[in-house]
């Protein structure tokens, strides 16, 4: 298993990351049983995400799609950052590992669920814009 | 490539100059077939047999003829499980006992015979990574065939305590096994002493080539045959021999314990102080016992923080260690051997193995001292398993 060197690049030098204090949605999914947690953070103006950052406990692949997702959708509205899908995260990183396909996943669901969350505090029902954001892991635990 | 920490010697190691020199020949002019009857396959038959004595002196074997020349430590386990199981089956015991942090060349060979019948019971490792020989007695009963424990852990070194188990086996007629990859040509394994019927060893594990390895099985203890063929190994595994590998395998043996003792006490040192320093690393904790522990085994768990980025960081600052995350098996389960000790899913996700070698220096553990906690630091910054934590102090 090797990753890209777009992967490596983000990983080792994430964009946006840190918390931001005055975020107007903020989304977290993954757990820590399974390896990974992603949080983003969104600042919105006008429906345009004119800021946004992450958290992530997890792999190099975990990182590397929070890093790529937060650029992906930074600048753009939220119309538009709903479209980002797991499939345009990885291309973007010139591909992922089998195995790694998963946290692309959970990058495109962090957006969204940061998205919702912005509804959410605006007092909008989300579901009928973002939708349903399913558990995305297929992380097979014994216990 | 800029100075490199190789700190992953219990994957793989260099293979020693000493033991190229002993393989040239074979790899060049003398490439006869050892089973042939003229001068060139008389030589090379003569330096498997010089080989197989090398290392039957090194693990003080009586008879080198117990010693099975195969292709590696998984071939060895496959060969002394399934063939143990077979003999134990024609006796009409159908139970084997073993332990939950095996290699998987002996869990899966195990999944396997559970498959076909047999019962197997794992033995629990408790927290610090020790089987108990009582619990060992306790679990023979009169369908026990036979045991396979391993001799030091792959993941987290510790050190079973072989020979009062293998007493126990034989006090019940069962047979005893030992995958004993990690240990042979690391620390002393003396296998009369031990009094175990079947060992498992891997060349590459000591600076041998890879792809050979061997089996020592006791006198009297008749396998089925493993690969069916010629006459090489006595007709139990046919195939021409591996000359040049065996040869290599027992140079790498004979040089390994040759150094061992200063090597061990050198490796110690490195070892206690790497595990001192990182401790003080808020919410670490080292995975197994401290003392029943490889000389050159370090197993760390930093909460809050994921393995594999770990090792990618590391790997970006020079140094070369693996974990048992998940994430670098392919599988997104953590590590049996961590579960085994009973660490819960999220701290076995952050684990770091790092293996030393003959090759590792002082200096190597300081750097490894001075670069992994900033980078443990970096993580968990922008962790928010760590944020979580923190919070719930």
């Amino acid at each position: 298993m090797a990753y890209s060197e777009k992967v490596m690049d983000h990983f080792a030098n994430p964009r946006n990351v840190g918390e931001m204090p005055d975020a107007d949605g903020i989304g977290e999914v993954g757990n820590s049983k399974c390896g990974d947690i992603m949080k983003m953070y969104i600042k919105v103006n006008d429906d345009v995400i004119t800021d946004v950052s992450f958290k992530t406990f997890g792999c190099g692949a975990a990182i590397a799609t929070s890093s790529m997702a937060t650029e992906l959708v930074k600048g753009h509205t939220i119309p538009e950052a709903l479209q980002l899908t797991n499939k345009a995260v990885m291309e973007a990183l010139d591909g992922l590992p089998p195995v790694k396909v998963h946290c692309s996943v959970l990058a495109e669901q962090a957006i969204k669920a940061a998205v919702s969350d912005y509804y959410q505090k605006k007092g909008i029902d989300p579901k009928t814009i973002v939708g349903d954001i399913p558990e995305p892991i297929e992380c097979h635990l014994e216990d | 490539m800029d100075h490199r920490v190789y700190a992953d010697n219990a994957a793989t190691t260099r293979l020693s100059s000493r033991a190229l020199e002993a393989m040239m020949p074979y790899l060049t002019d003398i490439y006869g077939n050892a089973s042939s009857i003229y001068t060139e396959g008389a030589a090379a038959r003569r330096a498997v047999d010089d080989a197989r004595k090398t290392i039957a002196k090194c693990l003080n074997v009586s008879n080198p003829t117990e010693i099975y020349f195969l292709s590696g430590g998984s071939e060895a386990d496959n060969w002394a499980i399934k063939g143990a199981a077979e003999i134990s089956k024609k006796k009409g015991k159908t139970h084997i006992i073993s332990t939950k942090f095996e290699h998987h060349a002996v869990l899966h060979t195990l999944e396997y015979l559970e498959k076909q019948g047999f019962e197997v019971t794992l033995l629990d490792v408790h927290e610090d990574g020790l089987v108990r020989p009582e619990e060992f007695e306790a679990a023979i009963n009169d369908k026990t065939g036979f045991a396979t424990i391993m001799f030091a852990n792959n993941e987290i070194g510790t050190i079973q305590p072989i020979k009062e188990l293998a007493a126990i086996a034989k006090k019940h007629g069962i047979l005893f096994h030992t995958d004993a990859v990690q240990a042979v040509g690391t620390v002393p394994v003396d296998i009369k002493d031990l009094g175990v019927d079947m060992l498992s060893m891997s060349s590459h594990k000591f600076h041998g080539p890879k792809g050979v390895g061997a089996l020592y099985l006791r006198r009297g203890v008749r396998l089925p045959n493993l690969v069916h063929g010629g006459a090489q190994e006595r007709g139990f595994r046919a195939g021409t021999e591996n000359t040049a590998g065996i040869v290599g395998m027992a140079e790498a043996l004979k040089e390994s314990c040759e150094v061992m003792s200063e090597r061990n006490e050198r490796l110690v040192k490195i070892r206690d102080k790497i595990i001192d320093s990182l401790l003080t690393i808020d919410r670490s904790r080292i995975n197994g016992d401290r003392v029943h522990r490889l000389p050159g085994n370090v197993n760390m768990c930093f909460h809050g923080v994921e393995g594999e980025a770990l090792l990618l960081s590391l790997d970006l600052k020079g140094i070369a260690a693996s974990s048992g995350s998940a994430c670098t098996s392919g599988s997104l389960d953590p590590s049996h051997v961590l579960l085994a000790i009973g660490l819960p899913h999220e701290i076995a996700h952050g684990s770091v193995r790092l293996t030393f070698s003959t090759e590792t220096t002082e200096e190597d553990g300081d750097y490894i001292i001075e670069t992994l906690p900033p980078i443990v630091d970096k993580l968990r910054a922008m962790s928010p398993l760590w944020e979580k934590i923190i919070a719930n102090d």
